[in-house]
């Protein structure tokens, strides 16, 4: 009998598991994994060249396609490094609104990487459950900037527009009659704070839900405890960071660790993990989604106090409104330049860094004093974590993979940019 | 700059002295510009002395400096027939027997100390040599070997010592470096499905560059140090 070797297996890159377009070439040994080999770029749309032939605000809707489950914290990083660049800051009111959006989208991406993590290995219901709870914040993106996913809502020197007074409401059509109707729009006869704060009274609940139905999961743990353990040394070597880190015991939030924004105003604590296997980063996502809603809902109680301006009043750097535009010589002179040449930034160097759901979100921008960044770089978490995977997935079984992929969080937007 | 970063400051240009530049920096962010020799002596010391103690490497990132400060309009004083309009665009003809400019193509390092709380920018420039080539820091960082292979796929600068430097992010069998300046933003080629051949196949780019917005840098005063402290004061 001829012995039997090594075999090598192309998985992806259209596989369901693989979250986007990730081609793995693996060896194996049986069923065990001796080497493997992910091939990215399939989804590389030379983000960063791209910026560099438009005008900064241009460039800002690039940055929600990068990771398009986590998209305004995108725009954060972009947009805070350029305001580093102007030494401008955006006033209280826009900053509690930044917090709060970008806690918001830390509950949406962890609810996607719930669901498909979930799903992924073997928990069908997850996905259904996680998706139900995405949809009202998916409705909060549309509320705020007009469009679901691709907001564009941050902008250098504040955020587009003040949170809207009502949100939008479902309209009776042949499928939804009144009594669903009513049901539906009940969370939403208030203003946007009063939908938020009902979802941040309920969306505890909702966790408590799915912790029901994975965290003492005898399943759920089979495939997750001691699967693809990562020591607090190696994670470091290996430049993880958010979650991936904190799974392995580190205690590292930017948040806390770099305050910006209002961060250092908000109360909230940063969980960690033990083991550093899949379960323990799981577990930390889950908390991280609670301290989420914390946050939020200390937000939504600043906002309802405190009135005031959302964007800097400075017709350099931020367009004057369509009134002021029509009305107003000048304005109209500012709305001008703006559209067609945009605004020059200094020149220098900014790295600008944010705790992104997925891990740390760095925009690196050089600038020659153009109106244009002379070099973009998105320094992106899951391309870190993506080139630790060979090392994570040796020596473990076929199916494990899978939950790697998924305990990484990956996302190709970002990882190919 | 905060007091923190001044002491950290301090004490990075007194054990290096003449090996690291201090580049200054606008944003409050440490920047130092390190000789190519000397990358890996200064990369090593920044990882395992305690003072220093960055254990992390954030990012890697190749930067092509042609071009720098250059724009495509002339804002400062209007020609006899007015401002120029529209971009006209020179043909790039690649000479690959050329040397670079000395400043052409840098590596710059994003350091992380957790245990200090201290971020740190080093920079290396590569020098004339083409292909560029600077030494790999994959040993000190592991996982510095994605972001290098990104680099060099990107901009064509070679890693020395790096495992394994593929392209990683551009297609299979890919010719050139996208991101030098000198690389057009639509591209060389272009794929579409062949009817002869039964199958994709690549043909030279069909659409042409347009530049819709044309770089311009006007002077602003408002950037200006001592002006700032005027009006603050």
């Amino acid at each position: 009998m001829a012995e039997i070797q090594n075999y090598t297996l192309n998985f992806g890159p259209q596989h369901p598991a693989a979250h986007g377009v990730l081609r793995l070439v693996l060896e194996m040994d049986g069923e065990v994994i001796q080497k493997a080999d992910p091939h990215v770029g399939l989804l590389h749309r030379a983000t960063e060249k791209l910026a560099e032939s438009k005008p900064y605000n241009q460039s800002i809707g690039y940055m929600d396609r990068l990771d398009y489950v986590s998209m305004m914290c995108n725009e954060h990083s972009y947009v805070l490094a350029i305001e580093k660049l102007l030494g401008i800051e955006a006033p209280e009111r826009a900053q509690y609104i930044r917090v709060m959006f970008d806690e918001i989208t830390r509950i949406l991406n962890h609810l996607m990487w719930l669901g498909a993590h979930g799903l992924d290995i073997g928990a069908m219901t997850m996905f259904l459950y996680c998706f139900r709870e995405r949809e009202d914040l998916m409705d909060l993106y549309e509320a705020v900037s007009g469009t679901r996913m691709h907001a564009t809502y941050y902008r250098p020197g504040g955020v587009y527009r003040d949170l809207p007074d009502s949100m939008p409401k479902y309209q009776e059509s042949k499928f939804r009659k009144k009594k669903d109707l009513d049901r539906l729009n009940a969370a939403r006869e208030g203003s946007m704070l009063d939908f938020i704060e009902r979802f941040t009274d309920k969306f505890p609940g909702c966790i408590d839900e799915y912790e029901t139905l994975l965290t003492d999961n005898r399943i759920w743990k089979q495939r997750t405890v001691n699967i693809a353990v990562v020591s607090p040394e190696r994670a470091m070597q290996l430049g993880f960071s958010g979650p991936m880190l904190r799974g392995s015991g580190v205690e590292w939030d930017l948040r806390k660790k770099q305050p910006y924004e209002v961060y250092d105003r908000m109360d909230f604590d940063i969980p960690v993990g033990v083991n550093g296997d899949c379960y323990d980063r799981y577990l930390v996502r889950v908390e991280e989604m609670r301290q989420s809603t914390r946050i939020i809902r200390q937000c939504v109680a600043w906002l309802r106090e405190n009135e005031g301006p959302v964007m800097l009043d400075d017709h350099k750097l931020v367009a004057p409104t369509r009134v002021e535009m029509k009305d107003d010589m000048e304005s109209l002179i500012h709305h001008f330049k703006l559209f067609t040449e945009g605004y020059c930034v200094p020149a220098g160097e900014a790295y600008a860094a944010i705790e992104h759901p997925k891990g740390e979100f760095g925009v690196y921008i050089v600038s020659d004093g153009a109106n244009k960044p002379f070099r973009v770089k998105i320094r992106a978490a899951g391309f870190a974590h993506l080139s630790a995977m060979a090392e994570m997935v040796e020596g473990h079984m076929l199916a494990d993979v899978v939950a790697v992929i998924g305990t990484q969080d990956i996302v190709f937007g970002e990882v190919d940019r | 700059m905060s007091d923190r970063y001044e002491t950290l400051a301090a004490r990075i240009e007194e054990r290096f002295e003449e090996q690291v530049t201090r580049v200054d920096s606008t944003c409050g962010e440490l920047t130092y510009e390190v000789a190519k020799s000397d990358l890996i002596e200064v990369a090593t010391a920044f990882r395992n002395e305690g003072e220093f103690g960055f254990e992390m490497l954030m990012d890697v990132c190749g930067v092509d400096y042609q071009g720098f400060g250059s724009d495509e309009w002339n804002t400062k004083d209007a020609t006899g027939t007015g401002f120029s309009r529209g971009v006209e665009r020179k043909p790039v003809i690649l000479d690959e027997s050329d040397e670079f400019d000395a400043r052409r193509f840098a590596v710059v390092y994003h350091l992380l100390s957790l245990q200090h709380n201290h971020r740190v920018r080093l920079r290396v420039f590569t020098g004339t040599d083409n292909p560029p080539v600077v030494k790999s820091v994959v040993d000190i960082w592991n996982g510095a070997n994605w972001f290098e292979r990104e680099t060099f796929d990107l901009f064509g600068v070679l890693f020395e010592g790096h495992p394994d430097l593929r392209r990683i992010l551009t297609d299979y069998g890919f010719i050139g470096h996208p991101f030098r300046k000198d690389f057009p933003l639509v591209g060389n080629v272009e794929v579409s499905y062949d009817d002869e051949k039964g199958r994709v196949a690549y043909k030279p780019v069909s659409i042409e560059e347009r530049t819709l917005v044309p770089r311009v840098i006007r002077d602003d005063n408002r950037y200006s140090a001592d002006l700032k402290d005027r009006t603050d004061g």
